[in-house]
């Protein structure tokens, strides 16, 4: 008689079979790696300026240098090592928006879930409010009252995120508190924090890390625009969308400053969407088409 | 269906509360001083201090003053820009139609494109064509739309010289805004070359305001259906010998529109957030470019009233996509 696969195992089988996905996390691995060794693999460092190479075409273009692979920008720092450094802010944004919106949506959608009535009302009320307005407008209205800069940044995307895990959290606790089990534990004299954390929460664990990684896209898109529009990460900080923003007035003449910082935003986002869309089909049977 | 409507009209009012409750609080929240926020002036004598707390009733409880910022906008009135003064309001309805008319013109490329795309993607299940289709849409749907925007510049306006960078028509017409739409101000204008002009300047904000909308909608409806061609009444149609185009344009196509038309609403909040950056790389004077220069500007009253009008607008189209959902379909009027 055979033995059942263990779940991780079965997860990563069906996970694994997914092209998209595995791609994702290949990409996201490797992100993962630039940000943590940025400082020996970067060739330069990310603000110091080479005055005498300005605006340098990328290496393959006429003009180019092979000391600046992928060229410098207005005030000579080069692309690459700004490019590979900003992979950390990047992951850091995400990480800390993630956690925090994670954390903060649980606690509220636990207590949505758990005491009912009014408390439910004026959460659910409050995070409806907050998915009114787009992401991006609500971000906006938040660096307006914290102030522009990287660390209001964060805190801006965690609030935009909140909502989602607040309510995810909520409907599968009110899913979850209908089971049998869940009632056998009651009667067996589990206390609220323990039915919380060790009956409801594992079990809807999967949909809350879907979404999760779905919010490192987010988070990692809606900071580089903050910092798209000057509200943001502040320069000489090496965040990608402020280093598109700095790029704007050359684009004209060198396309690579533009360039480069956005392929990796849109990678980034990338990868972590098709990891994100791979999770689910792997998690969720019922969606499996 | 009065009764619907009520029901679904009442559901908006607390959230609507909400967001006039959130905009009045940012001006005690932002640090520093609200008087001079709100006047925009720095280090006045203590007399025009005590004059202007007054003024903006900044001496009364929170409470008093939150009644009266209600009362003020019943009234339709949401302060003064600091830095024009002006009504907040003027501004906002002299802006806004360009902004409606770059979404607009987003939508509908988004439409045109992304529904036959998904549908076509749903037939062709599991060929090239479905899954280049997925892949584009993916990677719409991942684009930092200002560096598409940049990129769409870099090679139609830059390289190719086809499109104008910025505005929306040529600085040598001069046309008195009638509509505020520039395509249609410029066809009562009666000079063709006007028209050109506006519909060039309007071709590059469209597309990179498009894309998200159009990656969306397309895996939508190619998600839709194939659903609904799995289900019995299409087999049952086909059985009884009707044709496959009659079977996919009027049985399926119907049914798998409507989640469509729910995606449709909830896209105009991501049209809105989009033409925040759109407008500020095409400098398209519209809302969006407007509220991130009252941002930098730290001109608080547009500041509040653009995020109020702008969160009413997102508000009010939910509600009639919800009220249109009850409407294309029964069993959801009954149900609420």
């Amino acid at each position: 008689m055979s033995t059942p696969p263990h779940p991780l195992r079965e997860l990563w089988d069906d996970f694994s079979r997914n092209r998209g996905a595995v791609t994702g996390l290949v990409i996201v691995c490797g992100l993962v790696l630039l940000a943590l060794f940025a400082d020996v693999i970067a060739p330069h460092s990310a603000i110091e300026q080479y005055r005498d190479a300005t605006l340098m075409p990328p290496a393959w273009q006429e003009g180019g240098n092979s000391r600046f692979l992928l060229g410098t920008d207005p005030v000579g720092r080069d692309v690459l090592s700004r490019l590979i450094h900003g992979s950390r802010l990047s992951l850091l944004i995400g990480t800390v928006a993630v956690s925090l919106s994670l954390g903060l949506g649980i606690a509220l959608g636990l207590l949505a879930g758990f005491f009912r009535g009014i408390t439910e009302i004026a959460i659910m009320r409050l995070m409806d409010i907050m998915l009114a307005l787009p992401s991006l407008l609500l971000a906006v209205a938040v660096v307006a009252i914290l102030g522009p800069g990287l660390i209001n940044a964060m805190y801006a995307i965690s609030i935009v995120l909140l909502p989602h895990y607040a309510r995810l959290t909520r409907a599968a606790v009110i899913g979850e508190m209908a089971k049998d089990y869940v009632s056998a534990s009651r009667i067996a004299g589990a206390g609220t924090l323990r039915l919380m954390f060790n009956c409801v929460l594992p079990n809807c664990a999967a949909p809350l890390i879907v979404q999760a990684t779905l919010g490192f896209s987010a988070a990692i898109l809606d900071a580089a625009a903050l910092g798209f529009l000057g509200l943001g990460a502040q320069p000489p900080t090496p965040e990608w969308g402020s280093m598109l923003a700095s790029a704007l007035e050359f684009i004209q003449s060198a396309w690579w400053v533009v360039t480069f910082p956005g392929l990796a935003i849109l990678i980034s986002v990338l990868a972590f969407n098709l990891m994100g869309d791979g999770l689910r089909d792997a998690l969720d049977p019922k969606l499996k088409q | 269906m009065f009764g619907f409507l009520l029901r679904r009209a009442g559901l908006v009012v607390p959230t609507f509360l909400g967001i006039t409750l959130l905009v009045f609080s940012l001006i005690h929240m932002i640090p520093g001083n609200a008087v001079e926020a709100l006047s925009g002036e720095h280090g006045m004598d203590p007399a025009r201090y005590s004059r202007l707390v007054h003024e903006f009733g900044l001496d009364q409880p929170l409470y008093v003053q939150y009644f009266d910022y209600l009362g003020k906008l019943l009234k339709g009135d949401l302060g003064f820009s600091i830095v024009t003064h002006e009504p907040v309001v003027r501004e906002f309805l002299t802006l806004f139609p360009a902004t409606l008319e770059l979404s607009f013109c987003a939508m509908l490329l988004a439409l045109i494109i992304g529904l036959p795309a998904g549908i076509l993607a749903a037939l062709k299940r599991n060929t090239f064509l479905d899954y280049s289709v997925m892949g584009v849409s993916l990677t719409g749907y991942s684009m930092p739309i200002f560096w598409w925007a940049l990129l769409l510049i870099l090679l139609f306006s830059v390289t190719l010289g086809w499109t104008p960078v910025s505005g929306r028509i040529d600085i040598l017409f001069d046309l008195p805004p009638v509509t505020g739409f520039m395509l249609v101000d410029s066809l009562l204008s009666g000079e063709l070359g006007a028209f050109r002009s506006a519909l060039s300047h309007l071709i590059l904000p469209t597309i990179a305001l498009g894309t998200i909308p159009l990656a969306v909608i397309a895996r939508m409806t190619r998600s839709a259906m194939l659903e609904v061609l799995r289900e019995d009444y299409v087999r049952t149609a086909r059985a009884k010998g009707l044709s496959r185009l009659r079977v996919i344009a009027i049985h399926a196509l119907r049914n798998a529109l409507i989640p469509v038309v729910t995606v449709i609403g909830l896209q105009v909040g991501t049209l809105l957030a989009g033409a925040i950056l759109t407008e500020t790389i095409f400098s398209w004077p519209g809302i969006g470019k407007w509220l991130v220069e009252a941002i930098h500007r730290r001109d608080y009253p547009v500041v509040q009233g653009g995020i109020l009008l702008s969160a009413s607008i997102i508000i009010l189209v939910n509600l009639s996509v919800d009220v249109l959902y009850g409407v294309i379909n029964p069993r959801i009027r009954r149900s609420s």
